[in-house]
């Protein structure tokens, strides 16, 4: 199986996504080699093999030394090259070369261990996917968990990270998209048949959070909550839209921003134009997991404006902590998630419509919160897992 | 002998339209979605009236000048008729020429379709009273047999019905409610004089509505002559066999295509070929046979899902806060005599508005949701609350142009709201303690 990143070390979604999935099949006695790029220490080689222990359940974990990490684009490869270079010439300068270094180290790796199946997770393992399929003649899956579509939020896509996927899905003897709306982007981008890509919905551990203490804020004011890049794909300027209708009808409302991005300034500066920057926090990345946990628990809504989410795991981390959601009809996740409110990105008077009445009907909240954490439960990733080894199962049958 | 009666309720709500915190204040509109979605009444009364209500009504037509001995009933919720009235005007004249035969028996109801007996007996009986001059109006009839909401029953309602001088009433006869009881004879509800119960024959009942095309069911196909023998058997086991469903199982939840309307042709004219077996009214069962024993239902229960409760409607918090809401206005709402007001006020007590909030299902995506005209009992809620916030600001101005109406709330007749809330906890202990 190749990654790119994994817990402890992730940013994304994708990270937790495999984290919960291995742990899962591991448990049901699949045996994993993992590989994922890692910026080892510099005294270390430049791979490096970590055994299954109590904290990895994973059989075998590779790390390749390389300064990849989730989300990264050629822009941000490039910066941080600049600052590596100096101290270590192993990385190359570019984020393709790197791609093709990952696939250098894939074939390696292939060469040597003995496998049945090879899973790929998104566009930067497609390479290394690839080369080992071609050196052991084993079956590739590729699982896609966002396309460069969604990554760019309607600008310009990436070409080469376009012709990697596309050449990734053609290779592939599987396509496993995370969602319903994810396949449908492949079927439509790429150009792959409806055929060849099976839907499974991520899962998610289910960890209760309850916060005990009340913030001086919480006790005056409502607090509406979004986590997330600050991009164009992550819709937080509809969310403003809305937020100042919102305003009109409950001024005590505040509404508090987390995370960072692209598009960041453009957002503040929107939010003070409109006159209604005293009713916004913005705090920036908050990196620390006790943190998002509470902020998550001290809102009284969590919302999630996508305008294109594969799936969007951060509602159902809210639910956790207690807190209801209203996300995009853009979203994976909505095709899993009943007991949340649901809108359009681009209606922000029906989303306003939603945020008052959540705010407004203290018993809407209670149900929600209640129906929503019971449904949050059942979300686990015991279901994918088993549909993965299915497919497993399917693929290597076909071979034999 | 064995008489066959049957039951057909017939009711389509007003269903609110998506009313949004822009709409308060500026709009009171509640009821009339123009817009192409299953919240326009009068689309889908257009399209339950093609599907269902005319070639039923032609079909029962038919029947009824066919066989003089064929007898079936209605109860028509009053929002359905008005509606007709409205909208379908034409389909209110098949129903009446189906009334004219003289062979259909119409039952009483209340106007709204409403869960009124639960928080105000008073609000209850004014409803039914609506009700039936409703049907004097429309059909020159006035009903003697009730039958309750959703069959919602308790010996309460039992008692509440004879005092307004009803000779019968309907109910739900599930293996819970019965025991080891045949539902296929007159009881009397305890603590009653004169007044007579029939329980569905939910079995048979269900075997049309619910099971009729279900393919993995092993009697499928189910024609006229088989339901026929299983009818025969009742003969010397019981004396009437009510067939209580809703009249939109023909066409709207069973489609043409599964045969129902074919079967339905053959079925009065297999049930005669045994010449024990007749049908009747529900009037005529009750002048007809004795009562074989007492009928103690001392819980609320009803004919909805396999639970026969009340959970449909009264389940979760925003359905009893919604609820709530809506009784606790009533006394403010009758105060200002306002009648286009009260109606609209009533309007929104049809059971069906509580329905669409139920949360019960919702993940499992069942039969629930596919009536449901909201996209999540969520934004039903919505909806609704937002109009009962429109509402409550016309009574404030009302109010403050009249200043002494200004009701004092503790006088008001809404005030067991609270007490039917704490009835509800005491049910499920009940349920409990009944089943040990």
């Amino acid at each position: 199986m190749f990654g790119w990143e994994f817990p402890p070390f992730h940013t994304g979604g994708l990270g937790t996504a495999c984290e919960g999935l291995t742990k899962c099949l591991s448990k049901n006695g699949v045996e994993l080699i993992f590989v994922l790029p890692k910026k080892l220490d510099l005294n270390v080689d430049f791979l490096k093999v970590v055994y299954a222990d109590d904290n990895i359940p994973i059989k075998k974990q590779y790390y390749f030394n390389s300064i990849i990490q989730g989300y990264t684009t050629h822009k941000s490869y490039e910066n941080k090259y600049e600052l590596e270079k100096e101290k270590d010439l192993i990385y190359a300068s570019n984020l393709n070369e790197e791609v093709e270094r990952y696939g250098l180290v894939a074939k390696r790796i292939a060469e040597e261990e003995t496998f049945d199946i090879i899973h790929a997770h998104d566009w930067l393992t497609f390479k290394a996917g690839m080369m080992a399929k071609r050196v052991s003649g084993k079956k590739l899956i590729v699982h896609v968990h966002a396309t460069e579509f969604d990554r760019c939020g309607g600008q310009g896509c990436n070409q080469h990270v376009y012709d990697i996927e596309k050449k990734g899905m053609q290779e592939a003897d599987q396509i496993i998209a995370i969602s319903d709306y994810t396949k449908k982007q492949i079927v439509k981008h790429y150009g792959i048949s409806p055929k060849k890509v099976i839907v499974i919905h991520n899962g998610t551990q289910f960890e209760e959070f309850i916060l005990n203490e009340v913030s001086n804020l919480k006790k005056s004011k409502k607090i509406v909550l979004s986590l997330g890049r600050i991009t164009l794909q992550k819709g937080i300027d509809y969310l403003i839209s809305a937020a100042r209708i919102v305003l009109q009808y409950d001024r005590n409302v505040i509404f508090v921003i987390a995370g960072n991005g692209d598009m960041y300034e453009e957002i503040v500066r929107k939010v003070s134009d409109m006159g209604i920057a005293d009713n916004f926090i913005f705090t920036g990345w908050v990196k620390d997991k006790n943190e998002i946990k509470k902020m998550y628990s001290m809102a009284d809504l969590f919302i999630m404006p996508s305008v294109s989410e594969p799936f969007g795991l951060v509602p159902l981390e809210a639910q956790m902590c207690g807190t209801p959601s209203l996300i995009s009809k853009q979203s994976g996740v909505a095709e899993i998630f009943s007991n949340c409110l649901k809108a359009d990105f681009w209606d922000v008077n029906d989303m306003a419509d939603k945020i008052v009445a959540v705010l407004k009907y203290n018993e809407l909240h209670k149900t929600l919160n209640e129906n929503g954490k019971e449904e949050v439960k059942k979300l686990t990733w015991d279901k994918p897992a088993v549909r993965c080894m299915d497919l497993y199962k399917k693929m290597m049958e076909e071979v034999n | 002998m064995v008489s066959v009666c049957f039951y057909f309720q017939v009711h389509q709500p007003y269903r609110v339209k998506k009313y949004t915190i822009f709409d308060i204040g500026n709009n009171s509109n509640y009821f009339y979605d123009d817009g192409d979605n299953k919240r326009n009444n009068e689309k889908i009364l257009r399209k339950v009236s093609n599907k269902c209500y005319l070639p039923a009504n032609a079909v029962l037509l038919e029947l009824l000048n066919k066989y003089p001995e064929f007898k079936i009933s209605f109860s028509f919720s009053g929002v359905f008729l008005e509606q007709l009235e409205e909208f379908a005007p034409d389909v209110l004249d098949s129903f009446k020429k189906l009334v004219d035969t003289g062979q259909v028996e119409i039952l009483a109801e209340t106007y709204y379709h409403s869960l009124a007996f639960l928080y105000s007996k008073g609000e209850f009986r004014e409803q039914v009273k609506l009700h039936e001059n409703l049907i004097k109006r429309l059909f020159g009839l006035t009903p003697k047999v009730f039958r309750n909401t959703e069959l919602i029953y308790s010996n309460e309602v039992a008692r509440e019905v004879e005092a307004m001088g009803y000779k019968g009433i309907l109910s739900e006869g599930s293996d819970n409610i019965l025991g080891w009881r045949s539902p296929n004879f007159l009881y009397r509800p305890i603590s009653t004089k004169k007044i007579k119960v029939l329980t569905k024959n939910y079995r048979l009942s269900d075997d049309l509505a619910f099971r009729f095309s279900e393919k993995s069911w092993k009697e499928w196909p189910l024609t006229a002559p088989k339901y026929v023998e299983w009818v025969n058997a009742i003969n010397g086991n019981g004396n009437v066999l009510n067939l209580f469903m809703d009249y939109e199982t023909f066409g709207e939840h069973q489609w043409e295509e599964t045969g129902i309307f074919e079967f339905m042709r053959h079925l009065p004219g297999e049930i005669l070929k045994h010449p024990d077996n007749n049908f009747k009214t529900p009037s005529e069962v009750i002048d007809s046979y004795n009562v074989m024993g007492d009928f103690d239902v001392p819980h609320l229960m009803s004919w909805a899902d396999v639970e026969r409760d009340l959970s449909a409607w009264l389940g979760n918090e925003i359905q009893h806060s919604a609820i709530n809401k809506v009784y606790f206005l009533g006394h403010r709402v009758l105060k200002t005599k306002d009648e286009e007001l009260i109606h609209k006020w009533r309007k929104l007590q049809t059971s069906d508005h509580f329905y669409y909030m139920c949360t019960k299902w919702f993940a499992d995506g069942d039969v629930h949701k596919y009536f449901n005209p909201y996209e999540s009992p969520y934004d039903a809620f919505i909806s609704f609350m937002n109009v009962l916030q429109d509402l409550e600001l016309r009574l404030e101005k009302y109010e403050m142009m009249n200043p002494d109406e200004k009701c004092n709330l503790s006088s008001s007749n809404f005030n067991n709201i609270y007490k039917f809330n704490s009835l509800l906890n005491n049910k499920s202990e009940g349920m409990i303690n009944g089943n040990n």
